[in-house]
């Protein structure tokens, strides 16, 4: 969207000089006017946006053994460069939550704003523009960057490589080289599938909707949509999801789109694996039920939504950030679950079906203490293959990056 | 422009064109709408809350403040500067080329095969097949919208205009389709490029920076003391003209396009095979039409293309550093600078035209 205005300004601004040094005056007056509404309607976007409050909480500010790959760091000479995709702003979705989580470890290590440099907006399509923004933090003085999405992979890896000083921690992706560029991700999966408890008990048509990123090639989205559909059957054998796929992480039409196809074909409860809380506003406006994610999306539409699967990723970054100050930086990936607290879900709703706490309850108890996780046989799919059998559990590698498969109860639209 | 005052048969304020200004004139006129712009632009920092000044300086200082950031400032520039260099081929010959996107597009995805599927080959060959590449993809976008106006009198703005979006399409068609990187899980990307087939840095540049100021020099000879470049002047000037004084028009203005589109494509070209070592959709990202800018406000002259890139470079380049400077959204970045762009430009109607109020003036 922002690209299609700047083009538009860009090419009326082309416009008003051809028409000055080649038409003539009458031409030039009117495009001269033509080109303010775009220059104001831009300026009219922009949010003066004060962050987080420095909170100087001396938190453990302990003389560890530097044992890790890089020397301590004082917490005072440390900065910390964050990659936004869109800008937190937002208010509700994917980086609006890292930015929270980013705030969270700010106040749990009491740094002071300048020490965090945020680069918001970067297209994850413009290598260029993604290197730019890296080497300004790198310029900056970050002496770590967290670039939270998906595309900037590719550029991490490469700058990685010619700044082995800095660190890079990329989330959601799968390349990583083991000292100054990890990996960080969560199991939100287990989150999924308790929120998808809370789905199987409300629904009344036994049709559930879940608007899906990516297609079934994106083990990320799939594995998350199964465990979903799984918390369903776990409740309520003769309910179906439905799924649908709008092909991108961020699109604010085709979530919406999505989501009243959906509910079209019946479902009354509708989760999510997008950016916009928009199925949440569909569901809410044709007076069915949600389920929510990234954030706590009853404040987008509190007569819909159930509960929220949630990250909370102050966990990783508090965690991060503070093995770079006292040097315990060792590189490794991370891929933290309920049990440390980056996965949740939101508090749940009064929409909810009786009984639903004590349910969701049970199952969260098994997977904090380890006994049973989502992905554990017997795993059936929807083509009637074996994926797991009984007593056997998928390894953390298949459950990232080799689920292409949906579970028996899902049917994609 | 000229607004009807009530009652009295004369208007209020008439709009007429001027003789030729001054050289001093209108250096001077130029000077007072950048200060003007600055201004403007200075009121708008305030109501958001800041000190204009240290703003301004922010601007600067994130362009020039290290090497990375001049690094980061020419990296802008390349692209900018090589395809404003392409559309003054075409505008010298009054051809109104708005296509410089789709050629910087072109030249990138002939130059991006190369780069996926031969990435085996010895460097400097495949650094000169992709220059190769990149060039006669650009050239022929160009040439097609010349061919069709040559034979049908096609109108070439429109042509060219919409030459940009196939182009834009055809990149994201290869990206979900036949060039996915097979790696990427379902997200649709096309894969980075083997480092064999990246350009090389001269001091820490990508070297696109030596075949940028190669080519200004290249175009300010062709132009001025060529044939060619006479030619494409007197076709500019009058079709007629240079009819009547023996010239294949037809020929000249396939040729021209085919340079002004081949040297957009080898914007492209450097620019995705440079910078972003891929083939992503924002391989132009609005440059195509920035570079249009740049042409005109520079006369159409390199030198000043050169110096007029240069500054919008760093305009660019300081705003990011402004954004996370001071949370100011890229979108306020976008505001100054179109404000900066709106005086500019309106100066040039004032270099060309003054106004004649009712009691003062005459009918002249």
């Amino acid at each position: 969207m922002k690209k299609s205005r700047k083009f538009l300004a860009l090419l009326l601004a082309g416009v008003m000089l051809l028409s000055a040094s080649a038409c003539g005056g009458s031409g030039a007056a009117e495009s001269e006017a033509a080109s303010q509404p775009a220059a104001s309607e831009a300026a009219s976007e922009a949010p003066a946006e004060d962050a987080a409050e420095p909170a100087a909480s001396e938190a453990a500010e302990g003389e560890a053994e530097a044992t890790g790959l890089f020397p301590p760091i004082p917490k005072e000479e440390l900065k910390v460069g964050v990659i936004h995709i869109t800008n937190p702003a937002e208010g509700s979705g994917y980086t609006y939550t890292h930015d929270l989580g980013i705030q969270g470890m700010q106040k749990n290590l009491g740094l002071s704003d300048d020490q965090i440099i945020r680069k918001i907006d970067v297209d994850d399509q413009d290598a260029t523009a993604i290197e730019n923004a890296m080497l300004e933090c790198i310029e900056e003085g970050c002496q770590i960057i967290f670039a939270t999405s998906w595309g900037y992979m590719d550029t991490c890896e490469a700058l990685a490589a010619e700044y082995p000083d800095v660190i890079f921690s990329h989330g959601t992706g799968y390349k990583s080289n083991g000292t100054n560029f990890n990996n960080y991700f969560g199991r939100i999966y287990q989150s999924r599938y308790l929120t998808g408890i809370a789905a199987g008990l409300k629904t009344q048509t036994n049709k559930i909707g879940y608007v899906a990123a990516m297609d079934k090639e994106n083990a990320e989205v799939t594995g998350g949509c199964n465990a979903f559909a799984m918390g369903v059957a776990s409740v309520n054998p003769d309910a179906e999801v439905y799924v649908k796929v709008t092909g991108s992480w961020f699109s604010p039409d085709g979530e919406k789109q999505a989501a009243d196809a959906l509910i079209a074909e019946g479902c009354d409860v509708i989760g999510q694996h997008c950016d916009t809380p928009n199925p949440q506003l569909s569901a809410e406006a044709a007076g069915v039920w949600g389920v929510g994610y990234n954030s706590d999306m009853s404040k987008d539409a509190p007569n819909a939504v159930l509960t929220s699967t949630m990250w909370d990723w102050s966990v990783y970054y508090t965690k991060a950030v503070q093995s770079v100050i006292d040097g315990t930086w060792d590189g490794s990936n991370y891929f933290g679950g309920m049990d440390d607290g980056l996965v949740l879900y939101a508090p749940l709703s009064d929409l909810c079906a009786e009984g639903t706490a004590e349910a969701i309850q049970a199952a969260q108890d098994r997977i904090i203490s380890g006994e049973w996780d989502v992905f554990t046989g017997p795993i059936e799919d929807n083509e009637g293959n074996v994926i797991c059998a009984e007593g056997e559990k998928l390894s953390d590698a298949d459950i990232t990056g080799n689920i292409h498969w949906y579970y028996k109860n899902v049917t994609v639209k | 422009m000229s607004t009807q005052a009530g009652g009295s048969k004369e208007p209020l304020i008439r709009v007429v064109k001027r003789a030729e200004r001054s050289p001093r004139q209108v250096t001077l006129l130029r000077l007072e709408a950048l200060l003007l712009s600055l201004v403007a632009g200075g009121v708008f920092i305030l109501c958001l809350g800041h000190n204009p000044f240290v703003i301004y300086a922010t601007i600067l200082e994130g362009a020039f403040r290290s090497k990375i950031a001049f690094q980061g400032t020419i990296k802008v520039m390349i692209p900018l500067l090589i395809s404003a260099l392409g559309v003054t081929l075409a505008f010298k010959m009054r051809f109104w080329n708005i296509g410089a996107e789709g050629q910087i597009i072109m030249g990138a995805v002939c130059a991006s095969y190369f780069a996926l599927f031969h990435a085996d080959w010895n460097h400097w060959a495949l650094i000169a097949v992709m220059l190769l590449a990149g060039i006669i993809g650009g050239g022929i976008w160009g040439l097609i919208p010349a061919l069709c106006k040559v034979k049908w009198g096609t109108n070439e703005t429109l042509f060219t205009l919409m030459l940009n979006y196939i182009a834009l399409h055809l990149v994201n068609y290869l990206r979900d389709g036949p060039w996915r990187d097979p790696t990427s899980q379902g997200f649709a990307k096309i894969a980075r490029f083997d480092a064999n087939a990246a350009l090389d840095k001269v001091l820490g540049i990508q070297f696109g920076w030596i075949i940028m100021l190669v080519l200004v020099v290249v175009l300010y000879i062709y132009l001025k003391y060529t044939k060619q470049g006479y030619e494409i002047g007197v076709v500019g000037e009058s079709a007629n003209t240079a009819r009547y004084a023996g010239m294949n028009v037809k020929r000249i203005v396939l040729r021209t396009m085919f340079l002004s589109g081949a040297v957009s494509g080898l914007a492209g070209m450097v620019h995705a095979t440079g910078s972003d070592i891929t083939l992503t959709n924002a391989v132009a990202g609005g440059v195509g039409f920035t570079a249009i800018i740049v042409a005109w406000l520079a006369q159409l002259n390199p030198i000043s293309i050169t110096v007029v890139a240069f500054l919008f470079s760093v305009l660019e380049k300081g705003s990011s550093v402004l954004q996370s400077s001071y949370g100011l959204s890229t979108d306020c970045a976008d505001v100054l600078q179109g404000i900066i762009l709106f005086f500019v430009l309106g100066c040039e109607f004032f270099i060309r035209y003054g106004f004649v109020f009712r009691r003062k003036g005459g009918a002249s």
